[in-house]
Protein backbone atom coordinates (compact mmCIF):
# COMPACT_ATOMS: atom_id res chain seq x y z
CA UNK A 1 0.00 0.00 0.00
CA UNK A 2 1.63 3.48 -1.01
CA UNK A 3 1.44 5.15 2.01
CA UNK A 4 2.74 8.63 0.98
CA UNK A 5 0.24 11.33 1.67
CA UNK A 6 -1.94 13.02 -1.20
CA UNK A 7 -0.09 15.94 -0.19
CA UNK A 8 3.52 14.51 -1.25
CA UNK A 9 1.88 14.17 -4.71
CA UNK A 10 0.74 17.53 -5.37
CA UNK A 11 4.18 18.93 -6.42
CA UNK A 12 4.52 16.27 -9.32
CA UNK A 13 0.82 16.76 -10.39
CA UNK A 14 1.31 20.32 -10.50
CA UNK A 15 4.49 20.07 -12.43
CA UNK A 16 2.51 18.00 -14.99
CA UNK A 17 -0.03 19.65 -15.03
CA UNK A 18 1.58 23.04 -16.14
CA UNK A 19 3.29 21.33 -18.83
CA UNK A 20 0.37 19.95 -20.12
CA UNK A 21 -1.68 23.09 -20.22
CA UNK A 22 1.64 25.63 -20.55
CA UNK A 23 -0.17 27.67 -17.92
CA UNK A 24 0.19 27.87 -13.76
CA UNK A 25 -3.43 28.77 -13.05
CA UNK A 26 -4.56 26.52 -15.36
CA UNK A 27 -2.64 23.83 -14.25
CA UNK A 28 -3.14 24.62 -10.55
CA UNK A 29 -7.29 24.45 -11.45
CA UNK A 30 -6.57 21.03 -13.18
CA UNK A 31 -4.53 19.81 -9.67
CA UNK A 32 -7.70 21.45 -7.70
CA UNK A 33 -10.20 19.31 -9.96
CA UNK A 34 -8.10 16.12 -9.56
CA UNK A 35 -8.25 16.21 -5.75
CA UNK A 36 -11.70 17.13 -5.87
CA UNK A 37 -12.30 13.85 -7.54
CA UNK A 38 -10.01 12.21 -5.25
CA UNK A 39 -12.45 13.14 -2.79
CA UNK A 40 -15.63 12.05 -4.32
CA UNK A 41 -14.04 8.64 -5.84
CA UNK A 42 -12.04 8.08 -2.91
CA UNK A 43 -13.66 4.53 -2.74
CA UNK A 44 -13.11 3.34 -6.17
CA UNK A 45 -9.48 3.60 -5.42
CA UNK A 46 -7.90 0.30 -4.02
CA UNK A 47 -5.94 0.02 -1.26
CA UNK A 48 -2.82 -1.50 -2.62
CA UNK A 49 -2.78 -0.09 -5.82
CA UNK A 50 -0.46 2.97 -7.19
CA UNK A 51 -1.59 5.95 -5.53
CA UNK A 52 0.15 8.21 -8.08
CA UNK A 53 -0.92 6.38 -10.70
CA UNK A 54 -4.43 6.62 -9.86
CA UNK A 55 -4.18 10.56 -9.31
CA UNK A 56 -2.90 10.58 -12.51
CA UNK A 57 -5.53 9.00 -14.32
CA UNK A 58 -8.02 11.05 -13.05
CA UNK A 59 -5.87 14.21 -13.69
CA UNK A 60 -5.73 12.39 -17.25
CA UNK A 61 -9.73 11.72 -17.92
CA UNK A 62 -10.17 15.42 -16.57
CA UNK A 63 -8.30 16.60 -18.92
CA UNK A 64 -8.77 15.03 -21.97
CA UNK A 65 -12.80 15.97 -20.66
CA UNK A 66 -11.77 19.56 -20.88
CA UNK A 67 -10.12 18.98 -24.15
CA UNK A 68 -13.32 16.92 -25.79
CA UNK A 69 -15.40 19.66 -24.08
CA UNK A 70 -12.79 22.66 -26.07
CA UNK A 71 -12.50 23.69 -22.67
CA UNK A 72 -8.82 23.28 -22.85
CA UNK A 73 -7.35 26.42 -22.21
CA UNK A 74 -3.48 25.26 -23.68
CA UNK A 75 -4.63 26.97 -27.11
CA UNK A 76 -5.48 29.79 -25.63
CA UNK A 77 -2.35 30.20 -22.81
CA UNK A 78 0.25 31.15 -25.28
CA UNK A 79 -1.63 34.25 -26.08
CA UNK A 80 -0.69 35.19 -21.74
CA UNK A 81 3.05 33.52 -22.40
CA UNK A 82 3.83 35.53 -25.24
CA UNK A 83 4.04 38.98 -23.26
CA UNK A 84 6.34 37.22 -21.37
CA UNK A 85 8.03 35.36 -24.14
CA UNK A 86 8.89 39.48 -25.44
CA UNK A 87 10.69 40.27 -22.22
CA UNK A 88 12.61 37.39 -22.28
CA UNK A 89 13.53 37.26 -25.65
CA UNK A 90 15.98 40.46 -24.37
CA UNK A 91 16.33 38.48 -21.44
CA UNK A 92 19.97 37.09 -20.64
CA UNK A 93 18.48 33.84 -18.92
CA UNK A 94 19.08 31.61 -21.96
CA UNK A 95 17.48 28.79 -19.37
CA UNK A 96 14.60 30.58 -19.01
CA UNK A 97 14.37 31.15 -22.60
CA UNK A 98 14.82 27.74 -23.54
CA UNK A 99 12.12 26.14 -20.77
CA UNK A 100 9.92 28.69 -22.79
CA UNK A 101 10.53 27.55 -26.32
CA UNK A 102 10.38 23.82 -25.09
CA UNK A 103 6.73 24.47 -23.58
CA UNK A 104 5.67 26.50 -26.07
CA UNK A 105 6.60 23.75 -28.72
CA UNK A 106 4.88 20.84 -26.67
CA UNK A 107 2.02 22.97 -26.71
CA UNK A 108 2.15 22.15 -30.38
CA UNK A 109 1.97 18.47 -30.25
CA UNK A 110 -1.39 17.11 -30.37
CA UNK A 111 -2.84 16.64 -26.84
CA UNK A 112 -2.72 13.01 -26.41
CA UNK A 113 1.17 12.97 -27.94
CA UNK A 114 2.48 15.46 -25.40
CA UNK A 115 0.41 13.56 -22.84
CA UNK A 116 2.51 10.25 -24.01
CA UNK A 117 5.68 12.03 -24.16
CA UNK A 118 5.14 13.60 -20.75
CA UNK A 119 4.34 11.05 -18.73
CA UNK A 120 7.11 8.96 -20.07
CA UNK A 121 9.62 11.52 -19.66
CA UNK A 122 8.58 14.25 -17.49
CA UNK A 123 7.55 11.04 -15.04
CA UNK A 124 9.62 8.62 -15.95
CA UNK A 125 6.60 6.30 -15.90
CA UNK A 126 6.88 2.53 -17.90
CA UNK A 127 4.91 1.95 -21.27
CA UNK A 128 2.56 -0.60 -19.97
CA UNK A 129 1.67 2.48 -16.90
CA UNK A 130 1.15 5.20 -19.31
CA UNK A 131 -1.12 2.81 -21.28
CA UNK A 132 -2.76 2.31 -18.41
CA UNK A 133 -3.49 5.63 -17.19
CA UNK A 134 -4.18 7.05 -20.93
CA UNK A 135 -6.75 3.94 -21.42
CA UNK A 136 -4.94 3.12 -24.82
CA UNK A 137 -3.16 0.11 -25.92
CA UNK A 138 0.58 -0.25 -25.75
CA UNK A 139 1.02 -0.03 -29.27
CA UNK A 140 -0.83 3.60 -29.35
CA UNK A 141 0.97 4.43 -26.87
CA UNK A 142 4.58 3.42 -28.55
CA UNK A 143 3.23 5.01 -32.08
CA UNK A 144 2.02 8.34 -30.04
CA UNK A 145 5.36 8.44 -28.44
CA UNK A 146 7.26 8.05 -31.82
CA UNK A 147 5.81 10.73 -33.41
CA UNK A 148 5.64 13.08 -30.22
CA UNK A 149 9.26 12.58 -30.25
CA UNK A 150 9.79 13.43 -33.99
CA UNK A 151 7.54 16.14 -34.30
CA UNK A 152 8.94 17.77 -30.89
CA UNK A 153 12.21 17.28 -32.40
CA UNK A 154 11.59 19.17 -35.44
CA UNK A 155 9.69 22.52 -33.77
CA UNK A 156 12.85 22.50 -31.56
CA UNK A 157 15.33 22.39 -34.49
CA UNK A 158 12.97 25.65 -35.81
CA UNK A 159 13.14 27.49 -33.07
CA UNK A 160 16.90 26.51 -32.63
CA UNK A 161 17.04 29.32 -35.40
CA UNK A 162 18.18 32.98 -34.23
CA UNK A 163 15.13 34.44 -32.64
CA UNK A 164 14.24 37.27 -34.57
CA UNK A 165 14.06 34.86 -37.72
CA UNK A 166 12.05 32.63 -35.23
CA UNK A 167 9.28 34.67 -34.47
CA UNK A 168 8.87 35.80 -37.53
CA UNK A 169 9.01 32.35 -39.69
CA UNK A 170 6.87 30.06 -37.32
CA UNK A 171 4.10 32.62 -36.28
CA UNK A 172 1.94 30.25 -34.11
CA UNK A 173 -2.06 30.68 -34.74
CA UNK A 174 -2.08 32.24 -30.94
CA UNK A 175 0.67 35.32 -32.68
CA UNK A 176 -1.93 35.97 -35.61
CA UNK A 177 -4.30 36.24 -33.05
CA UNK A 178 -2.85 38.81 -30.73
CA UNK A 179 -1.57 41.18 -34.23
CA UNK B 1 15.02 3.58 -38.98
CA UNK B 2 17.09 0.32 -40.07
CA UNK B 3 15.67 -3.22 -39.78
CA UNK B 4 18.24 -4.14 -37.01
CA UNK B 5 16.95 -1.32 -34.63
CA UNK B 6 13.35 -0.29 -34.63
CA UNK B 7 11.11 2.64 -33.04
CA UNK B 8 10.72 0.65 -30.01
CA UNK B 9 14.24 -0.39 -29.32
CA UNK B 10 15.23 3.10 -29.60
CA UNK B 11 12.44 4.18 -26.69
CA UNK B 12 13.71 1.94 -24.84
CA UNK B 13 16.94 2.56 -25.28
CA UNK B 14 16.56 6.46 -24.35
CA UNK B 15 13.97 5.92 -21.27
CA UNK B 16 15.63 3.18 -19.78
CA UNK B 17 19.50 3.09 -20.54
CA UNK B 18 21.32 5.06 -17.78
CA UNK B 19 22.82 7.99 -19.96
CA UNK B 20 26.57 5.97 -19.82
CA UNK B 21 25.50 3.25 -21.60
CA UNK B 22 23.41 5.24 -24.02
CA UNK B 23 26.15 6.73 -25.24
CA UNK B 24 28.35 3.73 -25.28
CA UNK B 25 25.36 2.56 -27.59
CA UNK B 26 24.94 5.62 -29.62
CA UNK B 27 28.50 5.31 -30.03
CA UNK B 28 28.91 1.41 -31.50
CA UNK B 29 25.54 2.36 -33.85
CA UNK B 30 27.25 5.15 -35.22
CA UNK B 31 29.02 3.48 -37.89
CA UNK B 32 26.21 0.81 -38.86
CA UNK B 33 23.39 3.19 -38.78
CA UNK B 34 24.14 7.02 -37.84
CA UNK B 35 20.44 7.85 -38.73
CA UNK B 36 19.31 5.01 -36.07
CA UNK B 37 22.30 6.76 -33.67
CA UNK B 38 21.47 10.49 -34.42
CA UNK B 39 17.21 9.48 -33.81
CA UNK B 40 18.65 8.43 -30.03
CA UNK B 41 20.82 10.95 -29.01
CA UNK B 42 18.26 13.28 -30.29
CA UNK B 43 15.65 12.08 -28.15
CA UNK B 44 18.13 11.16 -25.25
CA UNK B 45 18.68 14.70 -25.24
CA UNK B 46 15.04 16.09 -25.41
CA UNK B 47 14.16 13.19 -22.17
CA UNK B 48 16.82 15.09 -20.51
CA UNK B 49 15.31 18.74 -21.51
CA UNK B 50 11.88 17.61 -20.64
CA UNK B 51 12.78 16.17 -17.22
CA UNK B 52 14.00 19.76 -16.41
CA UNK B 53 11.49 21.53 -17.28
CA UNK B 54 8.98 23.16 -14.75
CA UNK B 55 11.13 21.62 -12.00
CA UNK B 56 10.72 24.80 -10.11
CA UNK B 57 7.25 23.89 -9.47
CA UNK B 58 8.07 20.98 -7.43
CA UNK B 59 9.56 23.76 -4.98
CA UNK B 60 7.14 26.31 -4.46
CA UNK B 61 4.73 26.24 -1.73
CA UNK B 62 1.70 24.70 -2.05
CA UNK B 63 -1.70 26.82 -2.42
CA UNK B 64 -3.79 26.46 0.11
CA UNK B 65 -6.87 25.34 -1.39
CA UNK B 66 -5.08 22.46 -3.03
CA UNK B 67 -3.65 22.01 0.65
CA UNK B 68 -7.71 21.65 1.70
CA UNK B 69 -8.79 19.29 -1.26
CA UNK B 70 -5.80 16.67 -0.66
CA UNK B 71 -6.54 17.32 3.33
CA UNK B 72 -10.26 16.09 2.75
CA UNK B 73 -9.33 13.50 0.54
CA UNK B 74 -6.43 12.30 2.95
CA UNK B 75 -9.09 12.19 5.79
CA UNK B 76 -11.50 9.51 3.71
CA UNK B 77 -8.01 7.94 2.93
CA UNK B 78 -7.68 7.69 6.69
CA UNK B 79 -11.19 6.74 7.57
CA UNK B 80 -11.54 3.84 4.77
CA UNK B 81 -8.31 2.06 6.28
CA UNK B 82 -9.61 3.04 9.59
CA UNK B 83 -12.65 0.77 8.23
CA UNK B 84 -10.77 -1.94 7.07
CA UNK B 85 -8.20 -1.90 10.07
CA UNK B 86 -11.02 -2.18 12.24
CA UNK B 87 -12.43 -5.13 10.08
CA UNK B 88 -9.30 -6.91 10.52
CA UNK B 89 -8.88 -6.25 14.39
CA UNK B 90 -12.53 -7.51 15.24
CA UNK B 91 -12.15 -10.21 13.07
CA UNK B 92 -8.41 -11.27 14.90
CA UNK B 93 -10.07 -10.61 18.59
CA UNK B 94 -12.65 -12.59 18.03
CA UNK B 95 -10.70 -15.09 16.67
CA UNK B 96 -8.66 -15.13 19.51
CA UNK B 97 -11.75 -14.89 21.64
CA UNK B 98 -13.28 -17.85 19.73
CA UNK B 99 -10.49 -20.42 19.66
CA UNK B 100 -10.03 -19.63 23.65
CA UNK B 101 -13.75 -19.91 24.31
CA UNK B 102 -13.83 -23.04 22.12
CA UNK B 103 -11.02 -24.67 23.58
CA UNK B 104 -12.55 -23.30 27.25
CA UNK B 105 -16.00 -24.81 26.45
CA UNK B 106 -14.24 -28.29 25.70
CA UNK B 107 -11.89 -28.44 28.70
CA UNK B 108 -14.10 -27.35 31.21
CA UNK B 109 -17.45 -28.10 29.66
CA UNK B 110 -19.38 -25.73 32.34
CA UNK B 111 -19.92 -22.84 29.94
CA UNK B 112 -21.66 -19.78 31.49
CA UNK B 113 -24.83 -20.20 30.32
CA UNK B 114 -27.65 -22.81 28.77
CA UNK B 115 -27.91 -20.22 25.77
CA UNK B 116 -24.33 -19.95 25.47
CA UNK B 117 -24.27 -24.09 25.55
CA UNK B 118 -27.20 -24.13 22.67
CA UNK B 119 -25.68 -21.64 20.47
CA UNK B 120 -21.93 -23.19 20.86
CA UNK B 121 -23.38 -26.45 20.08
CA UNK B 122 -25.43 -25.02 16.90
CA UNK B 123 -22.59 -23.24 15.49
CA UNK B 124 -20.44 -26.46 16.29
CA UNK B 125 -22.96 -28.02 14.23
CA UNK B 126 -23.10 -25.45 11.48
CA UNK B 127 -18.90 -25.80 11.35
CA UNK B 128 -19.12 -29.60 11.54
CA UNK B 129 -21.92 -30.02 8.79
CA UNK B 130 -19.62 -27.80 6.77
CA UNK B 131 -16.42 -29.34 7.57
CA UNK B 132 -18.28 -33.05 6.46
CA UNK B 133 -19.32 -31.44 3.31
CA UNK B 134 -16.18 -29.40 2.63
CA UNK B 135 -14.48 -33.35 2.90
CA UNK B 136 -16.91 -35.53 0.73
CA UNK B 137 -17.28 -32.60 -2.44
CA UNK B 138 -13.49 -31.52 -2.57
CA UNK B 139 -11.85 -33.94 -3.70
CA UNK B 140 -14.63 -34.78 -6.29
CA UNK B 141 -13.15 -34.76 -9.77
CA UNK B 142 -16.34 -35.03 -11.62
CA UNK B 143 -19.14 -33.69 -10.05
CA UNK B 144 -17.82 -31.37 -7.58
CA UNK B 145 -20.78 -28.88 -8.12
CA UNK B 146 -24.71 -28.92 -9.09
CA UNK B 147 -24.42 -25.94 -11.09
CA UNK B 148 -21.13 -24.83 -12.42
CA UNK B 149 -19.52 -20.94 -12.43
CA UNK B 150 -21.02 -20.54 -15.72
CA UNK B 151 -23.98 -20.55 -14.86
CA UNK B 152 -23.53 -17.94 -12.07
CA UNK B 153 -27.14 -16.44 -12.54
CA UNK B 154 -29.19 -19.04 -12.35
CA UNK B 155 -27.05 -20.59 -9.61
CA UNK B 156 -27.77 -17.84 -7.05
CA UNK B 157 -31.22 -17.28 -8.21
CA UNK B 158 -31.69 -21.19 -7.23
CA UNK B 159 -29.61 -21.55 -4.27
CA UNK B 160 -31.35 -18.32 -2.94
CA UNK B 161 -34.75 -19.72 -3.29
CA UNK B 162 -33.58 -22.87 -1.56
CA UNK B 163 -31.98 -21.52 1.19
CA UNK B 164 -34.41 -19.13 1.62
CA UNK B 165 -32.27 -16.13 1.75
CA UNK B 166 -31.16 -13.65 -0.90
CA UNK B 167 -27.49 -15.00 -1.24
CA UNK B 168 -24.54 -13.64 -3.07
CA UNK B 169 -21.61 -15.12 -4.79
CA UNK B 170 -18.43 -13.22 -3.09
CA UNK B 171 -15.52 -13.17 -6.07
CA UNK B 172 -12.08 -14.15 -4.08
CA UNK B 173 -9.81 -13.99 -7.13
CA UNK B 174 -8.01 -11.24 -5.34
CA UNK B 175 -7.02 -14.12 -3.27
CA UNK B 176 -6.31 -16.34 -6.10
CA UNK B 177 -9.77 -18.36 -5.99
CA UNK B 178 -12.04 -18.97 -8.79
CA UNK B 179 -15.68 -19.83 -8.11
CA UNK B 180 -16.02 -23.33 -9.82
CA UNK B 181 -19.90 -23.93 -8.65
CA UNK B 182 -22.27 -24.90 -5.94
CA UNK B 183 -24.40 -27.32 -4.42
CA UNK B 184 -27.41 -27.37 -2.07
CA UNK B 185 -27.56 -29.60 0.38
CA UNK B 186 -29.61 -30.54 3.28
CA UNK B 187 -29.21 -28.91 6.84
CA UNK B 188 -29.85 -29.37 10.41
CA UNK B 189 -32.70 -25.78 9.73
CA UNK B 190 -33.03 -25.64 6.60
CA UNK B 191 -31.18 -26.19 2.84
CA UNK B 192 -27.81 -25.02 2.73
CA UNK B 193 -25.61 -23.75 -0.02
CA UNK B 194 -21.99 -24.63 -0.48
CA UNK B 195 -19.70 -22.90 -2.92
CA UNK B 196 -16.80 -24.19 -4.69
CA UNK B 197 -13.46 -22.15 -5.21
CA UNK B 198 -10.36 -23.84 -6.39
CA UNK B 199 -6.63 -21.36 -7.12
CA UNK B 200 -4.50 -22.36 -9.87
CA UNK B 201 -2.68 -25.11 -7.89
CA UNK B 202 -5.97 -26.87 -7.58
CA UNK B 203 -6.30 -26.08 -4.22
CA UNK B 204 -10.16 -26.02 -3.15
CA UNK B 205 -11.70 -24.05 -0.42
CA UNK B 206 -15.98 -24.43 -0.08
CA UNK B 207 -18.14 -21.25 1.63
CA UNK B 208 -21.03 -23.24 3.00
CA UNK B 209 -23.80 -21.09 4.45
CA UNK B 210 -28.19 -21.01 5.57
CA UNK B 211 -30.13 -19.67 7.23
CA UNK B 212 -29.97 -20.40 11.11
CA UNK B 213 -31.94 -21.23 13.58
CA UNK B 214 -33.19 -17.93 15.09
CA UNK B 215 -34.31 -19.24 18.62
CA UNK B 216 -30.98 -20.41 19.18
CA UNK B 217 -28.69 -18.06 17.66
CA UNK B 218 -30.99 -14.71 18.85
CA UNK B 219 -30.18 -13.03 15.59
CA UNK B 220 -26.68 -11.53 17.01
CA UNK B 221 -24.37 -11.35 14.81
CA UNK B 222 -20.83 -13.21 15.58
CA UNK B 223 -17.68 -12.34 14.78
CA UNK B 224 -15.61 -14.64 12.54
CA UNK B 225 -14.61 -17.94 14.93
CA UNK B 226 -11.88 -20.27 14.10
CA UNK B 227 -12.24 -24.26 14.38
CA UNK B 228 -9.50 -26.41 13.52
CA UNK B 229 -10.69 -29.95 15.30
CA UNK B 230 -12.50 -30.84 11.94
CA UNK B 231 -11.89 -32.55 8.65
CA UNK B 232 -10.14 -28.78 7.62
CA UNK B 233 -9.76 -25.77 9.13
CA UNK B 234 -13.22 -23.53 9.12
CA UNK B 235 -13.60 -20.02 9.55
CA UNK B 236 -17.30 -19.65 10.91
CA UNK B 237 -19.44 -16.21 11.09
CA UNK B 238 -23.12 -15.23 11.12
CA UNK B 239 -24.11 -11.63 9.20
CA UNK B 240 -28.35 -11.17 9.61
CA UNK B 241 -29.65 -14.59 10.23
CA UNK B 242 -27.10 -16.40 7.75
CA UNK B 243 -24.28 -18.42 8.91
CA UNK B 244 -21.24 -19.13 7.39
CA UNK B 245 -18.59 -21.39 7.10
CA UNK B 246 -15.09 -20.95 4.78
CA UNK B 247 -13.11 -24.11 5.37
CA UNK B 248 -10.14 -25.77 3.57
CA UNK B 249 -6.60 -26.86 4.10
CA UNK B 250 -4.82 -23.38 3.64
CA UNK B 251 -3.14 -21.72 6.60
CA UNK B 252 -5.11 -19.55 9.26
CA UNK B 253 -3.73 -16.23 8.16
CA UNK B 254 -4.55 -16.95 4.67
CA UNK B 255 -8.16 -18.78 5.50
CA UNK B 256 -8.61 -15.61 7.78
CA UNK B 257 -7.71 -13.35 4.36
CA UNK B 258 -10.24 -14.95 2.75
CA UNK B 259 -13.35 -14.84 5.34
CA UNK B 260 -12.92 -11.29 5.74
CA UNK B 261 -12.89 -10.55 1.90
CA UNK B 262 -15.68 -12.77 1.57
CA UNK B 263 -17.43 -10.74 4.72
CA UNK B 264 -16.62 -7.66 3.17
CA UNK B 265 -18.53 -8.50 -0.01
CA UNK B 266 -21.90 -10.31 1.50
Amino acid sequence: MNHQPIVAHIPGLRRYARALTGDVWAADDLVQDTLERACSRWRLWSAGTDLRAWLFTLMHNLFIGQVRQGLTRAKLVPTVDLDDVEHELHAPDTSTDFAIDLQRCLLRLPDEQRVVLLLVTMEDMAYEQVAKITGTPIGTVMSRLSRARERLRELMDESREPSVTRVAANPTPVLRRMK
Amino acid sequence: MTKSMNADDMHSLVDQLEPEEQRRVIESLTPQDPQAAQTVAAWSKQRVELSSLHLDALKEPIPSSLLQAANRASDLQLALERHWRHVGVAASVLLAFGVGWISHGQLSNQPESSIALAKGRMEHEFVRQAGFAHSVYMPEKRHPVEVAASEQDHLVQWLSKRVGKPLKIPKLSAMGYELVGGRLLPGESGARAQFMFQNEQGSRITLYLGAINPQTDSANETGFRYEAGGVAPSFYWTDQGVGYALTGQVDRERLMAIATLVYQQL
